[in-house]
């Protein structure tokens, strides 16, 4: 279940498939990404896809950061979802990858969710969200 | 040396509140054990066999006398009296009490200091040249490289649950005092028509499956860096094998799919990859760089009185030539006599801080082979150096040489050991404690770990030795022909294993072997590669 959401679109009521599924009958526009799925190969059908559903069955595998920041340097703008074993502390960097929608397995509490958005105010590097790195705000 | 800025300064602040935050909802049993490991280890907070240890990130090994104090006062305070400094130029302290850890890290931010990333599968510290700055055949200082490099690897959300844990050292001279190649990734800065770029190294490492980083990229732009970077770690993200942590590493990736695939794969994501604008502007090396200019050098160019012969001794064999006239690189050995390798008292760390203001232009770095160096000091000033640090029993001259030994914490303090380091290493410092003896040796790096995980770079020992379990008993296992230096080798196992008592018997005769081979000056490793193994299996086997 879809528990934080930061788009104001509507939510897509299609259930998500399988990649292999979609790219046998590409009329689907919700697809589900696991940890072994290239990501690339969903790069021709991006603007049909209003979902991409990105699973983390282990909050350890982190495979789903680089999916999730290869669709969006490719241009994505549909929802992108972190579903599965998704913690507080993950959220903050999920973010920075791309994640606009997340479906954590064990609910999470909303204010330390909101407490692990705000806390970083600066960032290192660019990453696929809209935040300057250091060295920019330090050059302009 | 690099000064934060106010953007430095607001993310170590805001990490010392977030992981406060963590501690007390993992004390609150809002989390579980499972969930706060990889948050405490990213925060450098182990669980070991008898309480927290803490590892302090001493980036790329460097610090000023400020932040060395700081080093001491958390021993004295928060720990039992002394540190242990690591072959990744780190600091670990060994009895943590985990609510105290969030003020401790609370301390170290007041003085630019941090264990952010010296633990967990993300970038680690970088490590660097210990002489960088003062040595002659350096192309530049990779010191601002490895800062940019700190704050590359520093947050990186996509690269911060990577398969398994990843280092990264910079170095910029021929002559390699990092064990460059023995790092997931390797640079070695080099100048190119004049242009200044690195020679990439990818997947070496030591542990259970050790390997030589092969070359991957002969040549990266220095403005196109980070970018390529970026791209071999994202195919180790996407590609890393997760299914077992021994094999997670990215060597394995890398000797699994070939260096010529792995070669082909971060090329196309680098072509990628480097559209997105993710490396900085040469403004921001600049700014970096200035940090790093060369100090107000006013030394007369003198050569020290050699008259008191113990002061000689130490100078012959502990200070090296400094590229600029009148000045010596020194080197603090960490290893007197019976001691433990690494380890330091509070006391210790504040004479040498005071040593390094007084008279290093306020500069120490730490080295891989766990000693300190002060990279700045006027040839004048050595004898007062040395004087200071005989006082503070820091003034072994055995640099080097076979009782300058690298050792794992080992079973008396790490929950994976199999066999105690520590005390191998001590009757060997005492089997050789003739000072003549040790010399006319010469140079013979001898590395022990308590485990296969090779902490203590046995496989890059002249002579390692691995401490293993034999059906419930310590058993010490010989390598001979290793090396983390420029001629970077990984050492053979000579045979069966040794007892502890045994193995520093066998460690003996293997010089003893070497005295009535060697040629000229050769060195025992020199000796080792061009006779090989036999004679010196039949001198210890019979």
């Amino acid at each position: 279940m879809v528990e934080f959401r930061y788009r104001t679109d509507e939510v897509t009521e299609q259930p998500s498939v399988t990649l292999d599924a979609f790219l046998d009958q590409s009329n689907a526009t919700a697809v589900r990404l696991e940890p072994d799925d290239d990501a690339r190969a969903l790069i021709p059908f991006l603007d049909r896809l209003t979902l991409i559903e990105v699973a983390f069955p282990k909050f350890r595998d982190g495979r789903g950061y680089s999916a999730a920041r290869i669709l969006r340097e490719a241009k994505y703008q549909g929802e992108l979802r972190a579903q599965g074993d998704v913690l507080v502390d993950q959220i903050a960097f999920m973010r920075r990858c791309g994640f606009d929608s997340f479906a954590p397995e064990s609910s999470l509490n909303p204010d330390a969710v909101a407490r692990a958005l705000a806390h970083y105010e600066y960032a290192y590097q660019r990453a696929a969200d809209a935040v300057e790195p250091s060295w920019k705000l330090r050059h302009g | 040396m690099y000064k934060y800025d106010h953007y430095d300064q607001a993310m170590v602040d805001a990490r010392v509140a977030e992981f406060r935050d963590q501690i007390n909802r993992r004390i609150a049993g809002e989390m579980t054990e499972d969930q706060f490991k990889p948050l405490r280890l990213m925060n450098g907070l182990y669980l070991q066999l008898h309480a927290y240890m803490l590892r302090v990130a001493i980036p790329y090994g460097t610090l000023d006398s400020r932040q060395m104090r700081m080093l001491a006062h958390i021993a004295r305070t928060y720990d039992r009296d002394y540190g242990h400094f690591t072959t990744r130029q780190n600091i670990q302290y060994n009895w943590i009490k985990l609510e105290d850890c969030a003020d401790i890290l609370e301390e170290l931010a007041t003085v630019e200091m941090h264990a952010i990333q010296t633990s967990g599968n993300c970038i680690r510290n970088i490590s660097s040249d210990p002489y960088a700055g003062a040595a002659a055949d350096e192309v530049t200082d990779p010191r601002p490289w490895a800062e940019l490099l700190r704050q590359w690897s520093t947050f990186h959300s996509e690269f911060s649950y990577l398969p398994r844990k990843f280092k990264i050292a910079v170095i910029a001279s021929p002559e390699d005092r990092a064990a460059m190649r023995l790092h997931d990734i390797g640079l070695e800065l080099i100048r190119q028509d004049g242009a200044l770029g690195a020679r990439v190294f990818v997947g070496g490492g030591m542990g259970r499956t050790p390997m030589i980083a092969p070359e991957i990229n002969p040549f990266v732009k220095a403005g196109d860096l980070l970018s390529y970077l970026e791209a071999c770690l994202r195919v180790y993200n996407r590609y890393g094998r997760r299914d077992n942590i021994y094999k997670a590493r990215i060597k394995i990736l890398i000797h699994e799919i070939g260096a010529d695939a792995y070669r082909r794969q971060v090329a196309a994501e680098f072509a990628h990859v480097k559209t997105f604008g993710i490396d900085p502007p040469l403004a921001e090396l600049e700014r970096i760089n200035a940090f790093f200019a060369p100090p107000a050098y006013d030394a007369p160019d003198v050569e020290p009185d050699r008259t008191d012969p113990n002061f000689a001794v130490w100078l012959d064999q502990n200070v090296k030539p400094h590229k600029q006239t009148g000045y010596a690189i020194v080197n603090i050995s960490l290893k007197p006599l019976g001691g433990i390798p690494g380890d330091a008292t509070s006391a210790q760390i504040d004479v040498m801080a005071d040593l390094a203001e007084k008279y290093s232009f306020d500069e120490l770095r730490v080295t891989h082979a766990q000693n300190i160096v002060l990279p700045y000091v006027a040839k004048s000033d050595l004898y007062a150096v040395w004087h200071a640090l005989r006082d503070a029993a820091l003034a072994d001259a055995n640099l080097d040489l076979i009782s300058d030994i690298i050792a794992c914490p080992g079973l008396d303090y790490c929950s994976l050991a199999n066999a105690r380091s520590i005390p191998v290493a001590q009757k060997i410092a005492t089997r050789f404690a003739d000072m003549d003896r040790q010399r006319d040796l010469g140079e013979l790096k001898l590395k022990i770990s308590g485990c296969i995980n090779a902490c203590g770079h046995h496989h890059a020992g002249h002579i390692g030795i691995l401490g293993v379990d034999k059906k419930g008993v310590e058993n010490y296992q010989l390598t001979f022909g290793g090396s983390g230096a420029e001629d970077v080798s990984i050492g053979k196992i000579i045979g069966p294993g040794f007892d502890e008592d045994g193995v520093v018997d066998a460690v003996e005769k293997a010089t003893e072997v070497y005295k009535e081979l060697r040629q000229g000056n050769e060195r025992f490793l020199d000796t080792y590669r061009r006779v090989g193994l036999e004679p010196f299996k039949q001198a210890i086997y019979g």
